[in-house]
């Protein structure tokens, strides 16, 4: 299946009181037909804001896309008019939000809250699309969904909620989907049940998902393609399969250390690798790289000047002096 | 050897129920069984793991044992002393000895004190320094925590939150007590953030010669922190046994399920993967016998009648389950 989506040189900046923020810098992707490409990284880093940006929900004011272009099916989505834009929220572009209860209406039935963008944008009459929302709960495994599409939000449990969103999510069934940190909010034995269901209707509907998370596991049991963000920019892109073996980035090796292992024999006197300090204020970026200050590997150049993203190993880029 | 250490909580049958009205005009009364039975012990100077899933009472044993809650039944007995007959004095010296650490460090901290009064409070409160003293005893702490003297003047929202989850530690050690709760203290953090918590607390519990019990839904924190870990699933202990014997031979279905449902990141190391079904339980409307029946893919005819008991697998490995008692001949299956 060919390229869905492509992504160049994608800037957005928010204005606040500390001056301009470069919340998503310079950043480049590419999501081919059925894949699933995960974007890893810690709070602050820009995974959200790449989302929105795709979206082209970034609230403005403060925030602003100030450059790049957003390719979605040869389409440039930074190019249409607001109506035409809502053509394609929810219907070619979905998107799963990380808090199930603060992004469902509660004062809205579940079945009304699908039907809503089925009716929209299939023009389906309404009981024919509450008949269709039926059938997308059945899709996501909820249980008794004839009864649920009748339920509020607050009736449910979170990881039905979290099914209920994905169900709003595949119910146009999108080109492609972006899930927000889709299992963070719920339990190890849910999160497994919805990566699995995740994974399975990328087959059944044939749809390319961008994950978003902080949890290397999921990525792992989930994604084929993974860009890792710091402050902003990929600092390393790769197939996931290489990303785990053969990981460049400092950064990457340092999260992945850092990480108490299932496997490993542990005590009292088993310590973590852990990569010192903390993310900087993106208000206030030193020159050069961004993770100077927190690198074991640090260079003289590191200090001067921003290295480029580049290819190390086919398929593999790293944005680092270490490897130039 | 575990039988050597001594004993420093012993947890017997304890039991706390919450009362829910089922509906806001109705007279009937129902019960949610936070905790069901619990018989645990915490030995001097271990980490005991405490894992389960959100609502499965985890954080409600742990405040019982701060004695923040009052129980419906059972005791706790700390060195010997049953905890729920102190007042007075004796309580107030109690709560020297049992301090809590809290998952969320944005809202533990009160933001309107800064960080080394709120750490110096403990010793205000319990006068065990004065003035100059406890300055340099809150000092010390900062050092220890990995915090700076001139941090200490500083609120909390001057800091992130990795620093903030010091200061909370920082408060928690502060009246160098016997046993800390840690209740998810790294569950809020980033990745990076957590590994560098996870190892002050190391070094705090040489340090402090301290025993934790460490109460995560984290399998992999819990594998890395703990000497013996307690699986927790609707308010009873479903398996207890140490870390290496519970990660190797976990016997519990729910165990097993757990295990098998953290997301791995070794490649090429593709487990198979037990997949659950449904959810945790409706609290109010338990289901009968076992409390994990209804998801368990193994079930017998007895597992709905009757409740299995935490009996010894053998080497201090406990388990909940009828069909391990089937396969030794005990429990219900006692010829």
């Amino acid at each position: 299946m060919g390229r869905i989506l492509e992504i160049k040189n994608l800037s957005t900046h928010f204005e606040t009181e500390h001056g301009v923020i470069k919340a998503v810098d310079d950043v480049e992707i590419v999501v081919d037909g059925g894949d699933t490409l995960g974007i890893v990284g810690e709070s602050g880093c820009g995974k959200t804001v790449l989302a929105l940006s795709i979206m082209r929900l970034v609230p403005s004011p403060p925030g602003r896309i100030v450059s790049g272009s957003i390719v979605f099916n040869g389409v440039d989505l930074l190019r249409l008019d607001n109506a035409e834009m809502r053509k394609v929220r929810g219907k070619d572009i979905s998107m799963i939000f990380q808090e199930p209860m603060t992004s469902l209406n509660p004062v809205l039935r579940i079945g009304d809250q699908i039907a809503e963008a089925i009716t929209l944008h299939q023009g389906l009459a309404a009981s024919e699309a509450m008949n269709s929302a039926i059938e997308t709960l059945h899709l996501v495994g909820m249980p008794s969904p004839e009864t649920v599409v009748r339920s509020y939000p607050h009736q449910l449990s979170g990881g039905m909620r979290q099914r209920a969103m994905i169900a709003m999510a595949v119910s146009c069934k999108p080109r492609l989907m972006l899930a927000d940190e889709p299992t963070t909010a719920l339990d190890v034995t849910i999160q497994a049940q919805i990566i699995d269901l995740m994974n399975r209707l990328k087959e059944d509907v044939g749809t390319s998902i961008i994950l978003i998370t902080h949890d290397l596991g999921v990525i792992a049991e989930a994604a084929q393609y993974v860009a890792v963000m710091y402050t902003g920019g990929i600092v390393e892109y790769s197939s996931a399969e290489n990303l785990f073996s053969a990981p460049l980035h400092p950064y990457t090796v340092g999260l992945m250390e850092s990480i108490p292992k299932m496997s490993a024999s542990r005590g009292q006197n088993v310590y973590l690798k852990v990569i010192p300090g903390g993310v900087p204020p993106l208000y206030n970026l030193p020159e050069g790289c961004s993770f100077q200050d927190r690198c074991s590997h640090v260079m003289k150049i590191c200090r001067v000047e921003e290295p480029l993203l580049k290819e190390k190993n086919p398929g593999h880029k790293v944005h680092c002096w270490l490897y130039d | 050897m575990i039988n050597m250490k001594t004993v420093l909580v012993d947890i017997q049958g304890l039991k706390k129920y919450f009362p829910v009205h089922a509906g806001f005009l109705s007279e009937r009364r129902s019960e949610v069984k936070a905790v069901d039975g619990v018989s645990l012990s915490i030995l001097k100077g271990e980490t005991l793991g405490l894992v389960g899933e959100s609502g499965c009472g985890k954080s409600t044993l742990g405040r019982l044992i701060m004695r923040l809650e009052e129980p419906t039944a059972g005791q706790i007995f700390f060195e010997g002393e049953n905890i729920f007959a102190y007042s007075g004095r004796a309580l107030k010296e109690y709560r020297k000895k049992v301090q809590i650490i809290f998952q969320d460090p944005y809202s533990s901290l009160n933001p309107r004190r800064s960080a080394g009064s709120t750490i110096g409070e403990p010793l205000l409160v319990h006068k065990t320094t004065n003035g100059r003293n406890r300055e340099e005893a809150v000092w010390r702490i900062m050092d220890l925590v990995g915090l700076t003297r001139e941090q200490a003047g500083r609120y909390p929202h001057e800091f992130s939150g990795g620093q903030r989850q010091r200061i909370g530690i920082a408060r928690a050690v502060v009246l160098a007590p016997q046993l800390i709760i840690a209740d998810e203290p790294v569950s809020a953090l980033d990745v990076s953030i957590q590994a560098q918590i996870l190892n002050l607390l190391k070094d705090l519990q040489k340090e402090f010669e301290l025993t934790y019990l460490f109460i995560t839904h984290d399998l992999s924190v819990v594998r890395h922190m703990s000497d013996r870990i307690a699986v927790m699933y609707f308010g009873r202990i479903v398996e207890l046994a140490k870390n290496e014997e519970l990660y190797n031979n976990p016997l519990h279905p729910y165990t097993r399920a757990l295990l098998s449902a953290v997301p791995n990141t070794d490649p090429g190391k593709k487990r198979q993967r037990i997949i659950l079904r449904g959810e945790l339980p409706n609290p109010v409307n338990p289901p009968g016998g076992c409390p994990f029946h209804p998801r368990c893919s193994f079930r017998m005819d007895i597992c709905d009648k009757a409740e299995p008991k935490l009996n010894d697998r053998g080497e201090g490995h406990f388990a909940a389950c009828h069909m391990e008692d089937k396969k030794k001949g005990t429990g219900y299956f006692i010829e």
